[in-house]
């Protein structure tokens, strides 16, 4: 099966709104589900700037999924479908 | 004691409003834009998602753009229209005394504290809880256990005594957390601050779920010096430098991109406290013979002291603090800039009140708020120098037992203080203090370190970044920095 692949936004935007609460996601993802997902911090994902939707960050990308106002919890529940649990 | 764990949503709902104040202001319409941010925020036809209707909601963010400006939430009028205050904070020559305020409809959804049997009551024989009231505040009725509210203190013994855990006390959480009984909720349901008692440590602003205790802002008045041209001065706390995700000289480059024309390091000042402190310490305790001292850095431990327990004062160091010495350095080099002082907390303004060379505060969720406003992204930002260095020991302030490190760092081998850190004010630490000062002893330490934010000033309560990633951060800046020898001579 292919990977998934989750990318937080570290980008200042995401950040300030709340991804500097998803740092965990980094260290918690692979302990949780091993080799299974990859997971790493990114770069403005260039969602923020879209008709100023900074209101809706931080975001995360779950494969092309885009996550809204992202929490751990979400975030998890996105692994969870795509790996079909 | 759990170090800041921000209340997501009404973080989220704070910061977004101070990004479309600032946007407002940076634009050609502020006054019409800043009526309009409850209704954007809220548009006809969107969801609800914390209130009973649309109108309910708008009207409390309403209130809390009230305080984006920097005003009493309290004070201002219902009638008063979002866009007269707009020009009306535009206009103030001075900030607000008081550095929080209460949206008082937002928190009347909170019940006053009291002792509430649950459904799991049995009314059992043995009814423990009827022999251990003191008040004859709890009678078995109908085959289950009620409180008089007439007669009962709080005092929670029932709950202590029940075999069925089914007495519980519901708790204000503002009220729990403020060490000083500050805040409170009178009979009425009204929360209250008492501006005699606080000490403006914050603890409230992230206790509170519903987001209710507001910190009025100082952004319009410092945006509004830069708009006019004028030289305003950043001093950015060290506790900065573990904020956001670029490094220490990309953050310079990205605070000159928003207009100011220079950032200077509290941490120099810092360097200075090092000295003097270590100085002061040998001197009064080592040589002089006096049983203890304490730190003097944090605001609301000065603030504490002042207004709780001014017997401790003696035993104070009376060295400044460092953004003491970092704005005196600032203004006597340039006594014509605006200095503003970037803050991981509230405290802070009040020390800022109290000294002519401190102008502004500007939190770091407020800097944030700006970053986004303006689209800065700060790990795309070039890397801007610092023109003056500072040490390890001096950046390391921003983190619990960081003070007391530094000043032992300046003293030698057969003079190190034994280092006491109260690292986190609460009603224990408080009790601590008071006991030290009337006893005139200190069993635990000779020089105690006194942070009011758990884990210190990284653990502040208007901090954006996460306390692990943030410790974490600071600590590989302090790494990369010269030893405090190198810059004191
Ligand atoms: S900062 Fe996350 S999408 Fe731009």
């Amino acid at each position: 099966m292919a990977k998934v692949n989750v990318k937080v936004c570290l980008g200042t935007t995401c950040f300030v709104m709340g991804s500097a609460n998803l740092q965990e996601l980094i260290e918690l993802v692979p302990r949780k589900y091993g080799d299974q997902v990859d997971v790493a911090g990114s770069p403005c994902l260039g969602l923020c700037s879209i008709d100023w939707e900074f209101s809706k960050a931080p975001y995360v990308k779950v494969d092309d999924e885009v996550i809204k106002e992202a929490t751990v919890e979400k975030v998890l529940t996105a692994i969870d479908k795509k790996l079909g649990k | 004691m759990s170090i800041n764990t921000p209340n997501k949503q009404t973080s989220h709902l704070k910061r977004e409003i101070l990004v479309r104040l600032i946007r407002a202001y940076l634009g050609d319409n502020f006054e019409e834009d800043v009526r309009l941010i409850p209704f954007e925020m809220r548009p006809k036809g969107s969801e609800v998602p914390f209130r009973c209707c649309i109108h309910k909601e708008r009207a409390i963010l309403r209130d809390r753009v009230i305080a984006g400006l920097g005003f009493d939430i309290e004070e201002a009028q219902d009638s008063e229209l979002l866009s007269d205050l707009a020009a009306k904070a535009v206009k103030r020559e001075q900030p607000e005394e008081h550095p929080l305020t209460l949206l008082q409809t937002a928190c009347n959804e909170c019940v006053p504290a009291r002792i509430h049997v649950t459904d799991l009551c049995q009314g059992c024989v043995a009814r423990p809880c009827e022999s251990a009231c003191r008040f004859g505040a709890i009678k078995v009725v109908d085959g289950k256990s009620r409180i008089d509210h007439e007669k009962c203190k709080n005092c929670g013994m029932c709950a202590q005594v029940c075999p069925f855990q089914a007495i519980t006390k519901i708790i204000v959480p503002c009220e729990n957390a403020c060490p000083v009984g500050a805040i409170a909720k009178d009979e009425d349901g009204l929360t209250k601050i008492d501006h005699e008692k606080c000490i403006s440590c914050g603890k409230c602003v992230s206790a509170c779920p519903f987001g209710a205790v507001h910190k009025k802002s100082q952004v319009i008045d410092i945006i509004k010096h830069i708009k006019a041209g004028e030289k305003v001065i950043a001093m950015v706390a060290p506790s900065i430098m573990a904020q956001l995700p670029c490094t220490p000289k990309q953050l310079k480059q990205a605070i000159l991109q928003i207009g100011f024309s220079d950032v200077i390091e509290v941490a120099v000042g810092a360097d200075v406290t090092t000295k003097k402190e270590s100085d002061e310490f040998k001197e009064r305790v080592i040589e002089g013979g006096a049983p203890f001292m304490t730190t003097s850095c944090c605001a609301a431990y000065n603030e504490l002291v002042e207004k709780h327990i001014p017997e401790i004062k003696p035993y104070r160091s009376s060295t400044g603090t460092p953004a003491y010495y970092t704005a005196e350095i600032v203004k006597k080099e340039q006594p014509e800039a605006i200095t503003v002082f970037f803050s991981p907390c509230v405290a802070k303004r009040r020390e800022a009140m109290q000294n002519p060379n401190i102008d502004y505060v500007l939190n770091f969720e407020e800097l944030g708020a700006w970053f986004v406003a303006l689209h800065v992204q700060v790990a795309e930002c070039d890397e801007a120098e610092y023109s003056q260095d500072s040490s390890a020991q001096a950046r390391n302030f921003a983190i619990t037992g960081g003070v007391a490190a530094a000043v032992n760092s300046l003293l030698d081998e057969n003079e190190k203080a034994n280092a006491y850190v109260i690292n986190g004010l609460d009603k224990a630490g408080i009790r601590d203090l008071k006991k030290f000062a009337k006893n005139g002893k200190c069993e635990l330490g000779n020089l105690i370190e006194v942070m009011a934010c758990p884990g210190g000033c990284i653990g502040g309560s208007s901090t954006i970044n996460s306390y692990k990633q943030a410790a974490k951060q600071l600590d590989a800046y302090v790494k990369s920095s010269p030893d405090i020898k190198e810059i004191v001579k």
